[in-house]
């Protein structure tokens, strides 16, 4: 374990004195020029940045009305301070999210207001200067671009958004993060974060179908390639590595193969994910995007459904139709795109699907919001969905479930502490200590209902818990897929 | 970055990984894990091997049920299993069981 002190589980939040500094030192891997050009960035921090950085921000503050109106409108009232789970948990005033807007917006007002022109000292801007770099490198690897801020902003802010664009200048002038560009431009050449080619997915997929066979006695495929499929599954590749991941993966299928659909995962497009969204790069963003248009188009596919991904769902939901659409060659009786969780949602309102939830009677479940479905996007055709939705296809799949409390839940849900580009060992601290919200809230629900096990519906929720659980005392298998619950209870075989 | 032994300088990453695979060897594997305080016997040897012999197939780490299976299938069902491959490497078995393979990290959302 690291060289750091894991905060302690209070019995209910407590919003910590500030600490100023103590998390300066936290900056990820800086990228290798090889990495930086294969996406398309400097190699290395060109000669004239400052130039180049302020220009940049200037075409993204004329391109975004809200980032402008989300630069000017702040009031200073203060209502975020105490929103930020890197707050909370590190104490840090530099995680105040007003705090992180301003290392933004200072050198916003130095260049692109008219008192900050004349009069910076008087309304506190600044230069973009070596010291204001190096905190924008480290502070703005410490926002995971949840919007938990922005929900009790009364101007509604984002500091997502501005944090996206802090990224896109320092990668703009050659300083990018190691994580999200190594992954990029790995989606970008293989088809997936993970650089999984055709072949060993391929064998992957093989030995799941097998180990299904084994523990039910049914062939359950998990098709590749096939041309023809109905349903394109465009899915995180963690769900083909990693646990509890893949016990997800395979509840998609009991799925697909229960109520006869045909589907067909791609190699060409075996990733979700859309790391471009958070380094603010619309161009990358659009290259992996691009890549899910080809396959569907390749495959003669008529429906594309996303597996458990939070920002993918996020970019799909939102800007997937922007980004590589007309989807006009799609089945216009089906929602583009559509969730797996709503896939399975609608067959269980059908009663389609036959469900033993007491094979998830050795469990007591709660479930984790993940910030990009509860804040930046929805589910079904009504208000809320993405919170009703996965809600009830885990309640259609156990006996025993228990909510969170209210501010820890829904819209109000905190970050896992690894979203947003950060779920990587170089800042372990930051995640550690950013989990402390939502680790209370767990133990809150252990100790008043019994709670077991945490479900979520997104990748790097489910990694960063993994990691995070056993430095609060947890176990790190608590932490499950809401279709490993569907997996265990569905009943396979007889009539569809 | 680099590993320093018998006289030889070994490249690697900010977090301990062979920039060069090629460069890897059995008592290179052995001062990685000597670096992190571990010791490897027969054990860590059957999940580190099969890594490599993995990853010349398919140029990728195995998922991790792929190598608990293949562990399994080797050494015993009791022994197929996520806890049996966190117990032999804490820092997880993707990620710490192919430094020392002297594989790449896996990257992504795991």
């Amino acid at each position: 374990m690291a060289d750091f002190d894991t905060p302690a589980l209070k019995p209910y939040p407590v919003i910590p004195p500030i600490e100023i500094g103590v998390m300066a030192h936290s900056k990820p891997y800086v990228a290798k020029p090889e990495i930086q050009q294969k996406i398309g960035f400097p190699g290395e921090l060109v000669d004239n940045w400052q130039q180049v950085a302020i220009d940049k921000m200037g075409e993204l503050v004329d391109n975004s009305r809200a980032l402008r109106v989300f630069l000017d409108s702040c009031v200073k009232c203060g209502a975020c301070t105490d929103k930020c789970h890197y707050y909370l948990g590190t104490s840090d005033p530099n995680n105040m999210p007003v705090a992180r807007q301003d290392l933004f917006r200072s050198v916003y007002r130095r260049h692109y207001t008219l008192a900050g022109k004349y009069f910076p000292g008087l309304v506190g801007a600044r230069e973009l200067d070596q010291e204001m770099l190096d905190d924008w490198y480290s502070y703005f690897h410490q926002c995971s671009q949840c919007r938990r801020c922005s929900v009790y902003c009364p101007y509604g802010i984002d500091t997502a958004e501005i944090s996206m664009a802090a990224r896109e200048i320092m990668d703009t002038i050659g300083i990018g993060q190691k994580y999200c560009n190594e992954i990029i431009g790995k989606a970008q050449t293989i088809g997936n974060n993970l650089g999984l080619p055709q072949p060993a997915l391929l064998d992957t997929l093989e030995g799941l179908e097998e180990d299904i066979e084994e523990e039910t006695g049914v062939t359950v495929r998990l098709p590749l390639d096939q041309h023809g499929a109905d349903i394109l599954l465009v899915t995180p590749s963690a769900d083909f590595f990693a646990e509890p991941h893949v016990d997800g993966l395979i509840g998609y299928a009991k799925v697909f193969h229960q109520a006869g659909l045909s589907w067909t995962i791609s190699s060409h497009a075996s990733e979700a994910a859309n790391f471009g969204m958070f380094i603010g790069s619309y161009d990358n963003m659009q290259i992996l995007a691009q890549r899910i248009r080809e396959a569907a188009l390749e495959l003669g596919v008529k429906r594309i459904v996303f597996g458990e991904c939070g920002h993918a769902w996020r970019v799909a939901y939102n800007f997937l139709n922007t980004l590589a659409g007309p989807f006009d060659f799609l089945d216009p009786n089906y929602p583009l795109p559509q969730h797996i969780c709503e896939v399975t949602y609608d067959l269980l309102q059908r009663n389609a699907l036959r469900m033993d939830k007491s094979a998830n009677d050795d469990k007591v479940l709660t479930f984790h919001d993940s910030c990009n479905v509860a804040r930046a996007s929805r589910m079904g055709d009504f208000e809320g969905g993405q919170f009703v939705i996965p809600r009830a296809v885990i309640q259609a799949s156990c006996n025993h479930f228990y909510d969170m409390p209210a501010h820890a839940t829904k819209e109000a849900t905190f970050c896992c502490g690894g979203g947003g580009g950060l779920l990587t060992d170089d800042l372990v601290e930051l995640r550690v200590k950013g989990s402390l919200p939502r680790m209370e809230a767990l133990k809150q629900a252990v100790d008043d209902y019994g709670v077991t096990h945490m479900a979520a519906i997104c990748a790097i929720c489910k990694s960063q818990f993994s990691k995070i659980l056993p430095y609060y005392g947890f176990e790190m298998d608590q932490v499950v897929s809401v279709h490993q619950l569907v997996s265990n209870a569905i009943q396979l075989g007889g009539e569809h | 970055m680099s590993i320093e032994l018998d006289g030889k300088s070994y490249e690697t990453d900010e977090e301990g990984y062979l920039v060069n695979l090629s460069d890897w060897n059995d008592q290179l594997a052995t001062a990685m894990a000597k670096a992190d305080g571990a010791t490897l016997d027969e054990n860590h040897w059957e999940v580190i091997n099969f890594l490599r012999d993995y990853y010349e197939e398919y140029q990728i780490a195995p998922a991790v049920r792929v190598l608990t299976k293949a562990v399994g299938k080797k050494l015993g069902k009791d022994k197929g299993t996520s806890k049996y491959l966190y117990e032999l490497f804490p820092y997880g078995p993707a990620k710490q069981a192919c430094k020392y393979a002297g594989l790449p990290k896996p990257t992504g959302c795991v």
